[in-house]
């Protein structure tokens, strides 16, 4: 493809993402107002007293279309993977709404939520200690469809077969315990038992960052042809930026408890607007050493502030080279700059660093 | 079959290591083989490598769980615990040294002053109970006779170079006070106490966020400047090895794949390992938008390598090797200046291959 191609190209997909951007309401799954979840921190062994609070999560406010895969990205300790647990309510919010499927789910009992939690299915990051060691893969994968009562007991067996021939592992296998699987194969075991409920939205927490790399892929292309299959929504929390470019159709990146950017892929990775943004870009190492050794790095100096007490106003600003004294008094929404792009800096400037 | 020794004996071990002008490399690897007895059989975790570094360049060992890379590693510093259960053969020759042979107290003795290592996890590898301070110093009085005041002082320097603040003040904390990055960075202090002549650094970056990887691998490259030490890193990662090595070694099932300098393994790889490796990531790039390449199957048990060469199972073009691929090693040949690759495939093929079948697909 010549480069003349490749921007025409980007600008159509850019389009289509464009028209995506105002999500209809019927279009939209989950819909985010002001969530905010505060752990409190405790001191004292006997009489424990609240003496602060971890904003893990702090006004974060978005929406996910039916059928869209988001990807979250963002360093440890941003919040990205509490987001994930308050979209599929593991953890309660302390501010704001979740909205699933018209519901708001925010603060309704466990009682209330389970049938809701045959929609809401999670894959998560450790394939070997997030599978039962004493269950066979046969009831690891059937017991949501058990709790669930969504398979009567003569059906149970042909279901689970099913779904484990979905994702690509023998159904023969059904009476075989975890520890008999490699890492690749134990996680497919986890994308059957999310699969089994037909879930409208699947969050995935870091799916492939414990496999090895040619193992990697073949589970990325699994989730990949799920999506289209069965039309799945999916919220994608990675930190790896490669491979968020390539599966996700939108991607939103958090830094300590904040969204900061939200864009299609195309738009964030060719030009993103935010300078943490292109800070993260940057500090992705590319496997091509020519163009490695051409590119522009932006090295940050510290670490990520404390989110016990992060700085007031514009949370990046001091690790920000573009800092001013507005940064400092007061925190950059977080507004639409291009359609369907959203940055919030008080300093937004186009850049490509990767 | 050729015995893989006898490259060795040619003196020809690739990359940039072998500058080709007579001076002997500081690290030379000769047909080293590690082998683990266990009960379920043999394990050959390393089946006869070879390679070589000077000082002031670094090696980027790349390879997924299983291939080798760090059973190496700990073979260079001399960690095996040697008897029954591990056999190693071969020669590790560290300027001229070999350390195979040497005895343990003498390897006790390079490691740490002429060579250090660098782990993955460094919560794992450093003591929960002594102060950060208490382990730069420990080390350091090991192999040099000085005063606990003047190791003290060494730390402090130590932890400022590796870019610490407040170094006097963070000595006295523990290894949980630092964050994942800082305790890194201690962990480089702790290896450079000595100056060592080689560092080892094993996923040193595995475990950290992108933006605290970007500023350790700036460490370490602005340290080898400084030091003109020898670096071998070993990583899975593609992306690090492009951007930090000099030369690229990819080990599979225990033997080396391809070997040479970076640039030209990246740009014309001859071995269908890497080409799967270099297919199989995802791109920061740009936006593929087809499905991903990847390498059918897994990576076979040491205990059960196959036959001839050990990625033929897997391999895509095996029929285009011919019948030799499954009964016969291939040896790892000179293919370009400093450029190695162990492939039955002629040499025209590969390039023809790499050409037309996996550059589109990058």
């Amino acid at each position: 493809m010549t480069k003349a191609d490749a921007v025409s190209d980007a600008t159509e997909r850019a389009g289509a993402a464009g028209q995506r951007r105002a999500i209809d309401p019927a279009d939209e799954l989950v819909r985010l107002t002001d969530v905010e979840k505060l752990f409190p921190v405790k001191r004292g062994t006997l009489l424990q007293r609240t003496v602060g609070a971890v904003r893990a999560v702090d006004g974060v406010s978005f929406s996910i279309a039916r059928g869209e895969t988001l990807g979250l990205v963002g360093e440890s300790g941003s919040g990205k993977s509490t987001l994930g647990r308050l979209i599929s309510r593991l953890v309660e919010p302390t501010g704001g709404s979740v909205v699933f499927d018209g519901t708001d789910i925010s603060h309704v009992s466990a009682r209330r939520m389970r049938p809701l939690r045959r929609d809401i299915q999670m894959i998560f990051q450790d394939p070997y200690s997030s599978l039962n060691p004493r269950h066979t893969i046969g009831s690891i994968v059937a017991a949501p469809l058990r709790i669930q009562g969504l398979a009567r007991r003569g059906e149970l067996r042909g279901r689970v077969r099913e779904l484990l021939e979905q994702v690509g592992l023998n159904p023969e296998h059904y009476n075989r315990y975890p520890n008999e699987f490699s890492g690749g194969q134990r996680q497919r075991i986890g994308i059957a038992r999310a699969l089994a409920t037909r879930p409208k939205l699947i969050i995935a927490d870091e799916p492939v960052s414990a496999l090895d790399v040619s193992i990697r892929a073949q589970i990325i292309n699994l989730l990949d042809d799920l999506r289209s299959e069965l039309g799945l929504t999916f919220l994608f929390i990675a930190h790896d930026l490669s491979m968020v470019r390539h599966i996700s159709d939108r991607v939103a990146v958090m830094y300590l408890g904040q969204i900061i950017e939200l864009a299609d892929r195309t738009s964030l990775y060719e030009g993103a607007l935010h300078p943490y943004s292109h800070a993260l870009l940057s500090a992705v190492p590319i496997p091509d050493p020519a163009s490695q050794r051409r590119r522009e790095r932006i090295i940050l100096r510290d670490e990520v502030p404390s989110p016990l007490r992060p700085p007031a106003a514009c949370r990046f600003h001091p690790r920000c080279w573009k800092a001013q004294d507005v940064c400092r008094s007061e925190a950059p929404p977080l507004v639409e700059h291009q359609p369907g792009h959203l940055a919030a800096c008080h300093f937004p400037e186009k850049r490509s660093v990767v | 079959m050729t015995d893989p020794t006898d490259t060795a004996e040619k003196g020809d071990t690739g990359g940039k290591g072998d500058t080709g002008d007579g001076a002997p490399p500081f690290l030379e690897v000769r047909d080293l083989r590690v082998r683990f007895t266990t009960d379920d059989g043999v394990v050959r975790a390393v089946d006869g490598i070879n390679f070589s570094l000077q000082r002031g360049q670094t090696l980027g060992i790349v390879g997924e769980s299983g291939s080798g890379k760090s059973v190496t590693s700990l073979a260079i510093m001399g960690l095996h615990r040697r008897g029954r259960r591990v056999a190693i053969d071969g020669q590790i020759l560290l300027d001229g040294e070999d350390l195979v042979t040497a005895p343990a107290a003498r390897v006790r003795e390079l490691r740490g002053r002429r060579m250090a290592m660098i782990f993955q996890d460094p919560l794992s590898s450093m003591h929960p109970q002594f102060t950060v301070g208490e382990q730069i110093v420990e080390a350091y009085q090991v192999h040099n006779k000085v005063s606990k005041a003047a190791a003290r002082n060494r730390a402090a320097e130590l932890l400022e170079l590796v870019g610490i603040p407040e170094p006097r003040r963070r000595l006295d904390d523990y290894p949980h006070h630092f964050s994942g990055g800082m305790r890194q960075r201690a962990m480089i202090a702790m290896a450079l106490s000595c100056d060592p002549e080689l560092l080892i650094a094993d996923e040193p970056t595995t475990a950290l966020d992108v933006t605290v990887q970007a500023q350790i691998l700036d460490l370490m490259r602005t340290l080898q400047k400084e030091f003109n030490s020898a670096i071998i890193i070993i990583t899975h990662e593609l992306g690090v090895v492009a951007e930090i090595s000099h030369d690229v070694l990819v080990m599979y099932a225990g033997q080396v794949m391809e070997h040479g300098p970076v640039e030209q393994v990246f740009a014309a790889a001859e071995h269908p390992y890497t080409w799967g490796l270099l297919q199989s990531i995802t791109r920061l790039d740009h936006q593929l938008e087809t499905r991903l390449h990847t390498i059918p199957g897994t990576p076979p048990s040491l205990i059960n390598v196959p036959p001839g060469c050990p990625f033929h199972p897997r391999c895509a073009y095996r029929d285009v090797a011919g019948p030799a691929t499954g009964t016969v090693r291939p040896e790892l040949a000179l293919t370009g200046p400093g450029h190695r690759v162990a492939c039955h495939l002629p040499v025209a093929e590969r390039r023809r291959l790499f050409r037309e079948k996996v550059t589109p697909t990058l």
